[in-house]
């Protein structure tokens, strides 16, 4: 035998021996089609359990087309495109249509895509799909969300293709992603602590899947371990930190954490706008013990306030109330603030009619300034049939010069903190994804229906 | 005092910066198309045109309008020389009380300015922000699709020229 001939007998080798061990890596087996089950077959209570399970997960935000309702699209039928760095992933069809959904999944294909991202036919789902907090839930949470997903109305949407870059179309790679970013079922109960901060860290962890927006990714996507909770990108919005480097004016506590997730608003902190407003939304439809048991734990993650930082929330509450200062008409930002702004957001009404105080505002306080613009453009809309925030948008009126001068008044007024920098450049890009979003999107339930709540400036 | 440009024409105006554009119009000025509804920029019916887009002008103060140029319905057409899209509300008959319908037609215009083809998705997406109590609703879509017939085969004909952009 030759040198030569040596050598590619050991590259053969190589790449055969290499193969195969993707291979064993990467393959997973298909699990066997069935027969779609009988809606009568699943246990009411069963379904109703697995509605508000599916309303904790947020699952129609990604599976259903924004603004659907107007359109025609329906609910879990996916579609829905979710930029990444690497290109863009579309939801896909989790109704129970035999031939574009998930009809055809038995219970234990629905639970091994939870667990482990992993579809029918064996391959490897992006995760996009966050299964790396899917991983903890529950076999009988997935049972009731299993029932819930496969009594809804059929729905015949083919999965669009995704439209991602080289070499990330390459399914087989999410099998290395896996090895070296995803555990499945970390998640332990601390026997320390009481049942409802167990509960609590059960949902956020899992099902709930806060950290997917609020915590920073890696180069490749995955979560940083390192960072829980430090804050992170939904769409074109910044996802605050919600722990200790929370950037809002006025520390939270699990009472304001509550009534936040509850009602979409609270009188210290301000509406939930963007990707945020559909999650209470669905929040609003889940056992209230739930949403205890989330601002419970999430309570400990923002972590007890030092005494200065708790001073100096009380002094924004106070100075909320007291009123505005003077206004400020010298400048181009100060007059716009002035004219536009401050008719509603000094004026000490209650919601819709009045606005927060600013100084309140995490979108101002905040290093990232793309909220601010994001809300300043496209405003508040109004949720249908309730007593909602309102606030009109700006972007026909204002020229992306004056919406500048307007973002660098307002942090310099209402913050503490340094200027932003690109400020244009943020609004620019807003403009350009302006709105489609928010424009559908289904926004905020109500301010609190309680007259005692609302009387709160 | 400033100079606010209102359908082509200089004005000079003596209102404080925080006026806001519709008491101008509707006062100052005579223009009464644009209609106050609510005053906080929830019910469409004082929208008028700014630079292309519309805007609605009970929440759009004077200091943001230095150097731009305001359209209103007035500025489209008039009684004896109707615009594509007044010509089409009034053959589909498309207002009732008609309170709304000025704003309706100047954020239609808009729409079709920049896209002559929409689709009736996006004009209803469009004009989602319009509250009518009426119910014209069908009447009003089908008026903006005749107007963007309208405006597409007025441009074939020069006598009509001018009279709507």
């Amino acid at each position: 035998m030759t040198r030569a001939g040596i050598f590619r007998g050991v590259i053969a080798v190589l790449v055969v021996g290499g193969a195969a061990a993707a291979f064993v890596i990467a393959w997973r087996p298909a699990i066997a089609a069935i027969e779609p089950p009988a809606q009568q077959s699943f246990a009411p209570d069963l379904v109703r359990r697995g509605r508000e399970l599916a309303a904790m997960g947020n699952c129609n935000d990604c599976h259903t087309v924004r603004g659907a309702r107007n359109h025609g699209a329906k609910n879990f039928a996916g579609g829905r495109p979710v930029r990444t760095p690497f290109g863009t992933v579309f939801s896909t069809n989790i109704t129970p249509d035999a031939e574009t959904g998930i009809g055809r999944w038995s219970e234990a294909a629905f639970r091994r895509a939870m667990l482990v991202g992993v579809d029918r036919e064996g391959r490897h789902l992006y995760p996009t799909f966050p299964y790396d907090h899917f991983t903890n839930v529950s076999d009988d949470d997935n049972r009731a969300l299993y029932a819930y997903l496969m009594t809804r109305e059929p729905v015949h949407a083919p999965a669009r293709e995704n439209r991602l870059l080289f070499p990330f179309n390459l399914r087989v790679l999410i099998a290395g992603w896996k090895l070296l970013f995803f555990h499945p079922g970390t998640y332990r109960p601390d026997p320390m602590k009481s049942a409802e901060w167990n509960r609590g860290g059960y949902l956020v962890e899992g099902l709930a899947h806060c950290g997917a927006c609020h915590t920073p990714r890696n180069a490749l996507g995955a979560e940083r371990a390192d960072a829980s909770f430090s804050g992170g990108d939904a769409d074109n919005w910044r996802a605050y930190a919600i722990n200790a480097q929370s950037s809002a004016p006025v520390p939270w506590d699990a009472e304001a954490i509550y009534t936040y997730l509850r009602d979409g608003w609270h009188p210290d902190h301000g509406t939930a706008r963007g990707p945020m407003a559909e999650v209470v939304s669905n929040l609003s439809e889940v056992p209230a013990s739930d949403v205890h048991a989330i601002a419970t734990f999430m309570a400990e993650m923002f972590g007890e306030p030092a005494p200065e930082r708790k001073r100096r929330g009380e002094e924004a509450i106070a100075q909320a109330k007291s009123g505005g200062g003077e206004m400020q008409m010298d400048s181009e930002g100060g007059a716009i603030y002035a004219s536009a702004c401050a008719a509603c957001h000094e004026a000490g009404r209650p919601p819709p009619y009045g606005g927060i105080n600013l100084g309140l505002s995490t979108a101002i306080s905040d290093p990232d300034s793309r909220n601010l613009a994001n809300i300043v453009l496209s405003g508040v809309r109004p949720v249908e049939g309730e007593r909602s925030p309102i606030m009109p948008g700006f972007a026909g009126s204002m020229n992306d010069a004056q919406i500048a001068a307007l973002l660098n008044y307002l942090r310099s007024r209402f913050s503490s903190q340094p200027a932003w920098t690109g400020v244009q450049k943020t609004i620019k890009d807003a403009r350009g994804a302006e709105t489609a979003f928010l424009q559908t999107s289904a926004g905020a339930r109500n301010a609190p229906a309680d007259p005692a709540e609302r009387a709160k400036p | 005092m400033m100079t606010l440009k209102v359908n082509g024409q200089d004005h000079t105006i003596d209102a404080e910066p925080d006026t806001p554009l519709l008491y101008v119009l509707r006062d100052d000025l005579q223009l009464n198309a644009a209609k106050f509804g609510c005053g906080l920029g929830q019910c469409g019916s004082c929208t008028v045109i700014v630079d292309g887009r519309a805007v609605l002008s009970c929440v759009t103060p004077l200091v943001l309008l230095e150097g731009k140029q305001v359209t209103t319905l007035e500025g489209l057409g008039s009684v004896s020389e109707p615009a594509p899209i007044q010509r089409a509300f009034t053959e589909e008959q498309a207002a009732q009380c008609g309170y709304c319908i000025a704003g309706m037609m100047m954020r239609a215009q808009a729409l079709l300015q920049r896209n002559p083809k929409a689709s009736d998705e996006q004009i209803r997406a469009e004009l989602a922000p319009h509250l009518c109590r009426c119910g014209t609703h069908m009447r009003i879509l089908r008026a903006v699709r005749r107007a963007a017939t309208l405006m597409d085969t007025a441009e074939l004909l020069p006598a009509e020229q001018g009279s709507a952009r």
